[in-house]
């Protein structure tokens, strides 16, 4: 009855120190910036709130469902903290139960705690803020965008930390890019949907005990568009540069080896646009980055463009 | 302290015991550090570090057995490195196919996986020794002289206090679940249901996964909102004990000589070790 094993806590000796410590850097950095900013929201009250919240995220992460033949899914958390307490206090709620977890149960190494805080509570965090909030604004106020925002949140937030997991360890060279890509990716797309289920659940209960939680979540912290921006950066370069390392079985080594690079022939791994190559552009790989990233720009920009047209309807 | 299922503390009277924290938590991530530096197939330096950390399990009391049982708990993360074994390195050791493919395993790959998961097999034994034989309050002590801010540790210390609370609020809510929906599908469910047992038409038992998903999602909320309203109550009850913000701690112990002792030793033991493995496999 310990608290569940999952497969996106980095255990210790699995990264290179080198990636240990720069993911520690990242971390210590972005949780000191949450810290600060959660202070001057909360003020005194920070301290027993953040605490008894991250515990009840930990005791959350028990409650499980059976899936199938002996699986169970059960929830991570990052999305609905995003979605009740906005993004900073969620990055403490976070950082406070992935580092017990590693501290406590050894559920994710020490060292490897700065990639596994990075993950879970800085990716999770943001990506699930940036969908969240970029769906609400569609729905505007309807209440499906807060369903299908939760669940679409939960369900991203989990894949895309999942894919920073997999680059980490590839990074290390413990487990080729080819390999820990797809496989973690895939793993974890599917743990996301039960992600997502709960996420629902547990929304649809608020939404009919405790409405105004959802409102105080609702409304946009200052600093909440570099959030925003860091989640859309975050799952743009997460879901162009994995499959692009994926295609790459030596890992990033890529980014050093340039040449090599350009002159493969090989097709990508990974279409973003089937078949499609961009004008003037003639490598195919080069291609597929710029029409990953412009049909992301895209439909993103197509539904912020929607938004902000019935927002001045109104 | 309240004793619960989920604290790893076990209490020995053991000189790893009642050495103080912040040497353990420091020799700690400094064990962990080394481990993770030794170089790949630095074999007779994984022999010494094991040796060392299979010593400190017997001095500390809780037995090779108890901490080699809970570290199977990380074993199943090795299979991320697996593939390591076939795509790294230049000497042939045997090769298969698989289907289509031509699986080829590499020395130089399988020395690497070795190292990994030796590694990940040490870290995680230092990581519960320091968990089982050091009580939460005095790891709190170690973080705050490491310099992790104040205030993130009394938050870390406050988890720790209602994480007992709210595991067992959660473990009510799932035995309510499990009283009300006979079979819910988890395992041991139906086996609790005598044969011959038909349920009241209309009395619905796990329906399918959507519905589950949901009532587990709805639990969660529960706990959530509880949660929410306790933290509600903690703080009212603070401030009517003069709660300011500040957060005031006592003042940490002060480090005797012969802690000053035990973790500089340590840290040189762990130097030579690794200076050793870095001379001759670097």
């Amino acid at each position: 009855m310990y608290a569940p094993v999952q497969p996106m806590h980095i255990p210790d000796g699995f990264l290179s120190t080198l990636v240990s410590v720069v993911f520690w850097v990242i971390s210590a950095i972005s949780v000191a910036y949450a810290l600060r900013r959660v202070g001057k929201d909360l003020g005194e009250r920070q301290v027993p709130l953040m605490g008894v919240l991250a515990a009840a995220i930990f005791a959350g992460q028990m409650l499980n469902f059976s899936v199938t033949g002996g699986t169970s899914g059960h929830l991570l958390g990052a999305a609905l903290a995003t979605i009740l307490l906005g993004p900073w206090a969620a990055v403490i709620v976070l950082t406070s139960v992935v580092s017990i977890q590693a501290l406590i149960f050894q559920d994710g190494g020490l060292l490897a705690l700065g990639a596994n805080l990075f993950n879970m509570a800085i990716v999770g965090v943001t990506v699930s803020y940036f969908v969240y909030t970029s769906i609400q604004k569609l729905a505007r106020g309807k209440s499906w965008g807060v369903f299908i925002g939760g669940a679409v949140a939960a369900w991203l937030s989990i894949v895309i930390a999942s894919l920073a997991a997999a680059l980490e360890l590839a990074l290390s060279g413990t487990s080729p890019a080819n390999i820990s890509v797809p496989a973690m990716g895939g793993i974890h797309m599917l743990i996301g949907i039960g992600e997502g289920l709960i996420t629902i659940g547990a929304l649809a209960f608020l939404y009919a005990a405790r409405r105004d939680l959802l409102r105080t979540g609702e409304a946009a912290p200052k600093g909440g568009a570099a959030v925003w921006t860091f989640g859309l950066g975050i799952a743009l370069v997460l879901a162009v540069l994995s499959p692009l390392a994926s295609a790459h079985p030596d890992g990033l080594l890529w980014v050093a080896r340039q040449e090599g690079f350009l002159n493969a022939a090989r097709a990508p791994l990974y279409h973003v646009i089937q078949n499609y190559t961009f004008p003037g552009i003639s490598n195919a790989k080069l291609a597929t980055i710029a029409a990953g990233i412009l049909g992301t720009l895209l439909v993103f920009g197509t539904a912020l463009g929607v938004a902000y047209w019935r927002r001045k309807k109104a | 302290m309240h004793i619960h299922f989920l604290d790893p503390y076990r209490p020995r009277n053991s000189p790893i015991h009642a050495l103080d924290g912040r040497v353990k938590f420091v020799l700690t991530v400094a064990f962990i550090l080394a481990a993770s530096l030794t170089p790949v197939a630095a074999w007779p330096v994984y022999i010494l570090l094991c040796a060392l950390i299979f010593s400190v399990e017997i001095l500390s009391g809780l037995g090779v057995g108890y901490v080699l049982k809970r570290a199977l708990l990380a074993l199943p993360f090795v299979l991320a490195a697996f593939p390591v074994i076939f795509t790294n390195g230049e000497t042939v050791l045997f090769s298969f196919p698989i289907g289509p493919w031509m699986l080829t395993a590499h020395a130089e790959g399988l020395a690497r996986f070795i190292s990994v998961a030796l590694k990940s097999w040490l870290s995680v034994q230092a990581a519960i020794i320091m968990a089982s034989s050091t009580p939460f309050p005095e790891l709190l002590q170690a973080m705050r002289a490491v310099g992790i801010p104040r205030l993130l540790v009394s938050i870390f210390g406050l988890m720790w206090r209602y994480t007992f609370v709210l595991v067992d609020e959660a473990l009510r809510l799932m035995r309510a679940r499990a009283a009300r929906s006979g079979r819910s599908g988890e395992a041991g469910h139906r086996t609790a249901i005598p044969a011959g047992y038909h349920p009241r038409r209309g009395h619905r038992e796990g329906v399918n996964v959507l519905w589950r998903a949901r009532v587990t999602g709805g639990m969660a909320g529960n706990l959530f909102l509880r949660a929410f309203e306790r933290s509600d109550r903690i703080y009212v009850a603070m401030l009517a004990r003069g709660y300011d913000g500040e957060v005031r701690l006592l003042p940490l112990p002060p480090m005797t000589g012969a802690t000053w002792g035990a973790l500089l030793a340590g840290l040189a033991l762990l130097g030579l070790l690794l200076s050793f493995g870095i001379l001759f496999w670097g």
